[in-house]
């Protein structure tokens, strides 16, 4: 094992193979910036090159860009508050409230130091493991996994904040969300409306857009300030937050293996793992009063579990040829182009190439957790920039980004309908991380709830392994309650408020009629496809319908009636900047749209002349126009499009 | 304004002068060979990357740009949603295609087709076929049914299996008939996002018959029949394209395909609507798995050079060192070869159409 461990390092630094793994990284660091691009998309650019490459190249340059994306991607969701990447959203909501604050540096420099740690966690567990996790795999059927599943949702009451009752309904839209498309058991569609577009279900990027990203673009167009509002946007304290990562050592490690754990288990799926992590130190910490308000740890928690994710996700793909995760899909599509047969012979026989995947995967955490300091100076910049002129690029990006789902022009739609719920949520104080978390593990909830019962009937809920996770999930709930305060409801709120219509009754409104047309659906589905969204849209119609007409305490948490007519309209006003570009590009294209949306924006918002105007404006078209190119994305197109050819690059 | 005057200036101009090239080409293509050098080919793979149909595309472009004449850049660009039919749909759209953009599919794009799911708007009889890929797979039992050869068969009836499924119209449909008409009792377990996840429940004692595509039983083979945990009973078998008949697998051929298990069992040929109906979806989801396309009213002088080029790769050394590697050992017709693997993929009498049909609804509850 020591022998083919020192082989393979050799291996990567001779010949080309660095270079490739540099290649990787850069590119790596690239798409986590970028919001909403994660490791598909990139797999995706690579895999037509790797056909007939040299396997330790195309391993080390695969390795080295899924290695460095949730390194890379803590930029965006610090400096901006919107996720780079699925998996580090968590990361926005003390990240980002750091960097409002001035202390972006400290808050990137824990990050990063806590991803490089990760991740080399990660890359010495898949060392060791890869050797015996085969009964660690073997061990995890679907009825463990359906109780994995039930303690991730437990994080949501960590998670809800001031209210209970909000995280509870918002996880369970999160979880209705989740089970439009169609049924895991009978293939029948659910709550598509008559779309073929919600046949395929929602995704997590347009989710984790709309619930990240739009909110705090509203908001931020609705001041029109910069990110950070004190002079010097990084702000001291580069060394504080390694401090800070040496002395909350145990939660990088905790961290670090509870987003190992994860990655080894297939069918949890990467995108919680974020989520998971803090949830648990919000639970295990004593002080939780700076949690979403700037919290160091809430940065150190999430950054160190995302990295050691990867390092983990390798050991199904490459012992079982099972991805745990999307990208983990795209790379072993990869590894069969390389004529690598995943599975036990993998280990056995070329013990090397898993080895050179592991070095890959060490190096690689290495040298994005460098690069990431080095340019961070420059990249904070953003933060200084008005926001009047950089509101146009990340509304550009996010629509960009989100119309790489499925490339349809729904993309957008659905980003801007829920975008609306979502900044809805933010202004009353509704949790989206817990519609988030409800979302992500629906799927999971299901499916596996309905192979347990299939399986073993309900005595699947009396086995060992199950009563054993199912402990720690009470443990954990008892140890997140444990110091939480009740504070006191500040607004008393009765029954009457309802009846005068404002845009809060409106948003409960919503959230009340979705519970009644979900339950409504599933109602009319079979037992089997329908019976998860009935139960679920049952529990909460009857929450919904207690809090709102016969609990008082209950009702003045749910609702907070302290908001303005004047902010109102102020979000309205920056929303419809929003829809504004979308409405532009269903009729014009993309580009078309872009020019004319950026003009206005910043005419609007700055006093800038005409010719920083149209620099700025051409600059993000060729920006956009380099991006598409290189990475053979589309862009969408609009009515006009459709009734006359155009040139490129309006086509 | 301006902007918009000037582009429709321009699209005048540009209509025009498309409309001299197009002039031109039609007069160079009567007279000259068809010759595609400094042109690229889309190849639209309507599922996502990383996917089978997508391995097995990319393992043919760089061997089809060779074989074209002229050489042009081959890219496989996937364009992934509703099981397929969102590109095909797209694809139908194209009238008298230049032969630059052509269309890959899957047994799991086939379906829905046979089935006439609503969001399908295309017909691939239409679509000259010029490749048609087979696979193949083998069924296998758990020994814990006192299964250990096809003598034991009768051990395993009347006993419960357990199969980890996809879903009752996917591919997993050949399966789920097919241990009806054998007499077992299998009750599928959906929700499985692959045969790699079933696989995995099968390990754990979790689901007791299972199947897998050719690839993935060599690894069952070396380890679960290895260690005495599985028995194979049979392979599907493999399409001879020009009889139509069912043949043992030529990767397998120690096993008995389907037809000849089923003889063993029931002592008689198989026959029947249910039989009709195997077969065809058999031919789609196996024998013609994976299928190249040109669109609708392509010159037949253009379908021609891709049959040929596809002729080419077959007859090339580096397809007949590698392609057992990702393809296994099974027959790849091109050309008038692939056209009769479409036929038997596509043709289904509305009689048996109508029964499976019935049958999915009433035993899974399907709704169409």
């Amino acid at each position: 094992m020591f022998e083919s461990l020192l082989s393979a390092f050799a291996l990567i630094f001779s010949g080309p193979h660095f270079l490739y793994l540099l290649l990787g990284v850069t590119m790596g660091i690239f798409i986590g910036i970028l919001p909403g691009l994660g490791g598909i998309v990139g797999f995706s650019i690579l895999l037509p090159f790797i056909y007939g490459m040299d396997p330790v190249s195309a391993l080390a340059m695969l390795i080295g860009l899924i290695a460095v994306i949730p390194t890379s991607d803590t930029f965006t969701s610090v400096l901006m508050g919107i996720p780079g990447s699925s998996a580090s959203q968590a990361t926005v909501l003390d990240g980002f409230q750091l960097a409002k604050q001035g202390q972006a540096a400290r808050a990137l420099s824990a990050a990063f130091a806590s991803s490089l740690l990760g991740g080399l966690f990660g890359a010495i567990v898949l060392t060791l493991i890869v050797v015996i996790a085969k009964p660690i795999i073997l061990f995890f059927g679907s009825s463990e996994l359906f109780m994995l599943g039930i303690l991730g949702i437990s994080m949501v009451g960590v998670l809800s904040g001031d209210s209970f009752v909000k995280g509870f309904l918002a996880c369970g839209i999160g979880l209705l969300l989740g089970t439009v498309g169609s049924s895991p058991a009978t293939g029948e569609w659910r709550m598509t409306l008559g779309s073929y577009y919600l046949f395929d279900g929602l995704k997590v990027v347009t989710i984790g857009l709309a619930a990240f990203a739009v909110p705090e673009i509203c908001d931020l167009l609705r001041k029109n300030t910069t990110i950070a509002t004190k002079d010097e946007p990084l702000g001291q304290g580069w060394l504080q937050g390694l401090k800070d990562v040496i002395r909350e050592k145990w939660i990088v490690l905790r961290c670090a293996g509870i987003g190992t754990l994860i990655g080894i288990l297939p069918g949890l799926g990467g995108s919680v793992v974020d989520w998971i992590a803090y949830g648990h130190v919000v639970q295990t910490s004593k002080d939780k009063s700076k949690f979403g308000k700037g919290d160091i740890r809430g940065v150190i928690a999430p950054e160190s579990a995302n990295n050691a994710k990867e390092g983990g996700g390798l050991v199904p793909t490459i012992l079982f040829g099972i991805p745990g995760s999307g990208s983990m899909a795209v790379f072993l599509g990869g590894l069969t182009l390389l004529g690598i047969e995943p599975g036990p012979a993998l280990i056995e026989e070329d013990l090397q190439f898993t080895y050179v995947m592991v070095w890959s995967l060490a190096i690689a955490n290495v040298l994005g957790a460098g690069i990431c300091f080095a340019i961070s100076g420059k990249v904070a910049k953003i933060a200084k920039i008005p926001y009047g002129i950089l509101a146009p690029f990340m509304i550009m990006i996010i629509c960009f980004a989100a119309f790489q789902v499925t490339r349809s022009i729904f993309d957008l739609y659905t980003l801007v309908i829920l975008g609306a719920f979502c900044t809805l949520m933010k202004t009353y104080n509704w949790p989206r991380p817990a519609l988030l978390i409800g979302f992500v593990l629906s799927d999971t909830l299901e499916t596996f709830l309905y192979q347990a019962v299939q399986i073993y009937e309900w005595s699947f809920l009396l086995r060992t392994s199950v009563l054993v996770i199912f402990g720690i999930t009470i443990l954990s709930v008892y140890m997140g309650m444990r110091t939480k305060l009740e504070k006191p409801a500040t607004v008393q709120v009765g029954i009457s408020h309802l009846l005068k219509f404002n845009l809060e009754t409106f948003f409960l409104g919503i959230i009340f009629i979705y519970f009644i047309v979900s339950l409504y659906d599933s109602y009319q589905l079979n037992f089997l496809g329908g019976v998860f969204p009935l139960g679920i849209s049952a529990i909460m119609f009857v929450t919904m319908t207690y809090t709102l007409f016969f609990n008082k305490k209950w009702l003045s948490k749910a609702i907070n009636s302290n908001y303005s007519s004047v902010d109102t309209k102020d979000l309205f006003l920056a929303f419809s900047w929003i829809v504004g570009l979308i409405v532009l590009v269903s009729f014009f294209g993309f580009v078309i749209g872009l020019v004319i949306f950026f003009i206005s924006l910043i005419k609007t918002k700055t006093d800038s002349s005409w010719s920083k105007i149209l620099t700025l404006t051409f600059t993000a078209i060729f920006f956009m126009l380099i991006l598409s190119h290189y990475m053979t994305l589309d862009f969408p197109s609009g009515l006009l499009q459709y009734l006359v050819k155009l040139p490129w690059p309006f086509n | 304004m301006r902007i918009l005057i000037l582009t429709n200036k321009g699209k005048i101009m540009f209509k025009k002068f498309l409309a001299m090239i197009a002039a031109l080409m039609m007069s160079m293509s009567s007279s000259f060979a068809v010759d595609f050098s400094g042109k690229t080919v889309e190849w639209l793979i309507p599922f996502s990357a990383g996917g089978g149909s997508d391995k097995w595309a990319r393992y043919y472009a760089p061997m089809l740009s060779k074989a074209l004449p002229g050489n042009p850049v081959v890219v496989v660009k996937n364009c992934p949603g509703g099981s397929g039919t969102v590109c095909s749909n797209q694809f139908a759209q194209m009238k008298n295609g230049d032969g630059f953009t052509i269309l890959g599919d899957s047994g799991s794009s086939k379906f829905p087709f046979l089935l006439d799911d609503k969001r399908v708007k295309y017909n691939p009889t239409k679509w000259p076929t010029v490749l048609a890929s087979a696979t193949g797979g083998v069924v296998y039992v758990s020994t814990s049914k006192g299964y250990a050869s096809a003598k034991d068969f009768k051990k395993l009836q009347g006993k419960k299996l357990k199969y980890g499924s996809q879903g009752a119209t996917s591919l997993d449909l050949i399966a789920l008939l097919g241990f009806d008409m054998l007499g077992l009792q299998v009750d599928p377990v959906f929700g499985y996002k692959g045969r790699g996840p079933a696989r995995v429940a099968f390990e754990r004692g979790e689901m007791t018959i299972d199947y897998q595509t050719s690839s993935a039983y060599l690894k069952v083979k070396s380890t679960l029949v290895k260690e005495g945990k599985a028995a194979p009973m049979f392979s599907w078998g493999a399409l001879d394209a020009k009889t139509g008949n069912i043949t043992r697998d030529p990767t397998f051929p120690e096993l008995p395909s389907f037809p000849e298990y089923y003889q063993q069992v029931h002592g008689k040929k198989p026959g029947g609507v249910a039989w009709n109906v195997w077969k065809t979806f058999f031919a789609s989801g196996f024998g013609g798995q994976k299928m190249v396309y040109l669109p609708e009213g392509t010159s037949a002088e253009i379908v021609k050079i891709y049959g040929d080029a596809f002729d080419k790769v077959h007859a090339s050394e580096e397809f007949k060192k590698t392609s057992n590697k990702f393809l296994g050992s099974y027959a790849a017709a091109a050309g008038p070869d692939a056209q009769a693997a479409a036929k038997a993929a596509f043709t289904i009498d509305p009689k048996s159409k109508e029964w499976i049909k019935g049958h999915l609804t009433k035993k899974y509850q399907v709704k169409f």
